[in-house]
């Protein structure tokens, strides 16, 4: 490798490192709308047609964007906003309300959204007057007033589409879209959603008016794609001032990801997902430890951001337990061994230690109950075992009914890798009951 | 030579850093790598979950206090509703933006409301192009998805210990020699760092039940005293021996809060034999009136005992008890070990009417008390 050679190197300067992590940092972590479209250019196109149609022609139009979380969905609509906003006849002609269903939760949040993004006349100061039904009829005649040839074309970006739906008689979707319907203001209607029964959940009113289109948006590509994705995502683009610099940093990735052990990250987190967004995760806990002592990623960066990505949460969980925490999980194990998945309550799990206690106790002490109780309460407070209904059932603690929330193979592990582990406790739990 | 680097900021705020965290090199160098530069664009949400007491508000308030970072803590235990959670985030937001006194209190109802807000804030410009962290602790839902609405934003949420399958960044458990390296950390000046060998000792016998890091400071501080005793009264080689068996009456006590904190210092003072004092749990004699006494009799006889066994235990002549060979072929679990069942009010009666002696009338009196127990117990 000529990587110590490259370390002398004059442009690999603080001032370098800085600029590729605020150009890798800004890809990878923040909502880019000059980001690349993969493999969506059919999608598209049928949506800048669609929305020009509105745009230009004054057609009403509704479309519902649908793809799983992390496809790009926010993306294609930024992409195209931005390309028709370049056409000038367009740009004087388009009003654009933005409205996400995380926080406009309800219709009346919304309308007044609506009307402070319109600019609309009774709004002074920021403030909006009137009342709900007063709001809605005010919009409505406004909207109504309109006619296809004269009126200016509105454009509704509706996010996280489904959780409009759940408005009570889902009065602003039906507004919308009968709006959409007939011949008033020009409106296009879209709306984005990661629910593939989206139609489903509309009411038949809303259902009937809506246009039934549709751009489903799925990870359909394959894992060369997937790595080409990836290369494109981490080199730099020709506008780098170090010209030098990005040949060797888009030499560096390219060999980097032909190596097997990068390939082999790549396609278990390809497997486990196709989502974008999990893969820039992955890209951006490789790259941030770019330093000027060693500014290329490494391929143990890469594996150590797999590693990172891929912990088993409830493992590290148990191996922060005390050992007689561990000691009452392995009676549950037992418990749940003898009467297959039954409910345990405080009593037995006592019981099945003081067994395990009595029989063979070496390392471990017999510790009173109140102190076997603390430990119980606090398996309880890091949800590790569950009551299987409400606490308030007016039931002593120690007869509360739990479940616990580990497999059995999940004790197993952490057991095998648990620091300083008492033998005996090991023993006891690989030991059958009968 | 510090273990923890970075372009951004000088190396003897990070030394000092590293000093203030001990054991968290590791986790801290993380943070900072994810922090990046300040202007650099940072994680939407970070999610760092862990045990009690390893650590996590303190080193990110750490972190983000030595670095000046711009920063608004809150506790999502104290913001029940979700208005008092906006507002309160909002007021430390004002309060970073507008360094002058006149922070006038915005009323913020929803989210829309403070998503609106916080992108109109007015920015000094150094704040401008910085990331802000929202830390909260005791998260539990509803802060999620803040990215997508405004772009400066970065969240970190934390909670103990979670099930959550969504962490990010890990707090590795305590070991015993971190604990032991923590403990001995504070040790009082008047002594020497050896003889607070005395942690060794504490953590022999408390490692086993309690890795709580705050349990045991409290329970060191608590008994140093009684193990300097020996060194004190000139009879310096049996300080484990002295130790060993007073900790382990102070887990049985102490630890369980059976008696409190000041009481056991005060028995320390009047060289009392811990234990003498009689603990919260010694506090179980209730007066009764006599009626309620066999209520209370006739109630756990009926929700520990089978029905079906009531004629051979209540009815004065049953008849003939038919010789049956019990033979032990599975063992039943004792109802001690399942807990309490319910049980009628009819058979209840029955029991308390058979129980006792004298005849009851059932005046409305009896009935009052059976639903005033009820009303004791309710939690």
């Amino acid at each position: 490798m000529s990587k110590r050679k490259l370390k002398k190197d004059s442009f690999t300067s603080g001032e370098c490192i800085s600029k590729v992590q605020k150009i890798l940092r800004e890809r990878f972590c923040h909502l880019n709308p000059n980001g690349k479209l993969f493999g969506l250019e059919h999608q598209y196109k049928q949506l800048l047609e669609l929305i020009k149609h509105t745009a230009v022609n004054g057609e009403s139009n509704s479309v519902l964007i649908i793809g799983p979380r992390g496809s790009g969905k926010t993306l294609l609509v930024c992409h195209v906003l931005k390309k028709l906003l370049e056409i000038k006849e367009v740009k004087e002609n388009i009003l654009q309300v933005h409205l996400n269903g995380l926080l406009q939760t309800n219709d009346r949040i919304a309308l007044k959204e609506i009307t402070r993004q319109l600019n609309l006349e009774n709004v002074v100061g920021d403030k909006v007057f009137g009342s709900f039904a007063e709001n809605l009829a005010f919009l409505l005649e406004a909207l109504k007033k309109g006619d296809r040839d004269h009126s200016c074309p509105v454009l509704f970006i509706l996010d996280e589409f489904d959780l409009f739906v759940h408005h009570k008689n889902q009065t602003l979707l039906y507004n919308l879209f009968d709006i959409s319907q007939s011949a008033q203001t020009p409106i296009a209607v879209i709306g984005l959603t990661c629910r593939l029964d989206i139609l489903e959940l509309m009411e038949k009113r809303v259902k009937s008016r809506f246009s039934h289109r549709q751009i489903y948006l799925m990870n359909s590509f394959d894992f060369k794609t997937y790595l080409n994705i990836c290369k494109d995502q981490l080199s730099l683009p020709p506008e780098f001032p170090e010209e030098t610099f990005i040949q060797k940093w888009n030499k560096h990735i390219q060999s980097l990801l032909e190596d097997i052990k990068v390939q082999d990250v790549l396609q278990n987190q390809f497997y486990y997902n196709k989502d974008l967004r999990c893969l820039f995760m992955l890209l951006m806990l490789a790259s941030n430890n770019i330093t000027v002592s060693h500014p290329y990623i490494r391929i143990s960066d890469f594996l150590e951001a797999s590693k990172l990505c891929r912990m088993d949460t409830k493992s590290n969980i148990v191996h922060g337990l005390s050992v007689l925490e561990l000691c009452l999980i392995i009676a549950m194990k037992h418990l749940n061994d003898t009467y297959e998945g039954e409910p345990f309550n405080f009593q037995m799990v006592y019981h099945e230690y003081q067994k395990f206690v009595q029989r063979k106790a070496h390392t471990v002490y017999n510790f009173e109950k109140p102190v076997v109780m603390k430990a119980f309460e606090r398996l309880q407070l890091l949800e590790l075992i569950k009551p299987i209904e409400g606490p308030s059932n007016f039931v002593q603690k120690e007869y509360l009914l739990m479940k616990l929330l580990l497999d059995n193979s999940q004790v197993m592990e952490a057991l095998q890798v648990y620091p300083n582990c008492p033998t005996d406790v090991k023993q006891w739990a690989t030991t059958s009951v009968h | 030579m510090s273990a923890l680097k970075h372009p951004e900021y000088p190396e003897a705020k990070l030394l000092q850093l590293e000093s203030m965290i001990p054991c968290r090199e590791a986790q801290a160098s993380t943070l900072l790598s994810i922090f990046g530069k300040r202007q650099h664009f940072s994680f939407p949400a970070l999610f760092i979950y862990g045990h009690t007491s390893s650590g996590k508000t303190y080193v990110v308030q750490i972190l983000l206090k030595t670095l000046e970072l711009p920063h608004v803590f809150v506790n999502c235990a104290e913001c029940f509703t979700s208005k008092l959670l906006l507002e309160e985030m909002l007021r430390q937001l004002q309060c970073l933006f507008i360094k002058e006194e006149d922070h006038s209190f915005l009323s913020c109802d929803t989210f829309n409301d403070f998503i609106r807000f916080f992108k109109r804030a007015p920015l000094t410009p150094e704040l401008q192009n910085q990331t802000i962290y929202v830390v909260s602790i005791y998260f539990r839902s509803s802060v999620m998805k803040r990215r997508t609405m405004s772009d400066r934003i970065a969240v970190f949420q934390y909670l103990r210990g979670c099930n959550k399958e969504k962490g990010e960044s890990s707090y590795s458990p305590k070991h015993l020699r971190h604990l032991q390296k923590i403990l001995s950390h504070d040790h009082p000046p008047e002594y020497s760092f050896d003889f607070y060998a005395y942690i060794n000792i504490l953590l022999g016998v408390f490692y086993p039940v309690c890795r709580d890091l705050k349990e045991l400071q409290h329970l060191a501080a608590l008994n140093f005293s009684k193990y300097c005793e020996p060194v004190v009264q000139g009879e310096g080689d049996r300080l484990w021996k002295n130790i060993e068996s007073h900790l382990k009456k102070a887990m049985q006590t102490v630890y369980l809060r059976e008696i409190s904190s000041s009481q056991w210092e005060r028995l320390q003072q009047d060289n009392g034999e811990p234990g003498q004092v009689k603990g919260l749990s010694a506090h179980a004699h209730v007066e009764l009136p006599y009626y309620s006494k066999f209520l209370l009799i006739a109630a756990y006889l009926a929700s520990y005992n089978p029905a079906r066994t009531d004629k051979r235990f209540f009815v004065k002549h049953h008849g003939k008890i038919r010789k049956v060979n019990f033979q032990k072929k599975h063992e039943k679990t004792s109802n001690h070990l399942l807990g309490p069942k319910p049980f009628p009010l009819d058979r209840l009666l029955a029991i308390l009417y058979s129980i006792v002696d004298s005849r009851i009338p059932p005046t409305a009196n009896i009935f009052c008390q059976v639903s005033e127990m009820v009303a004791c117990f309710e939690p």
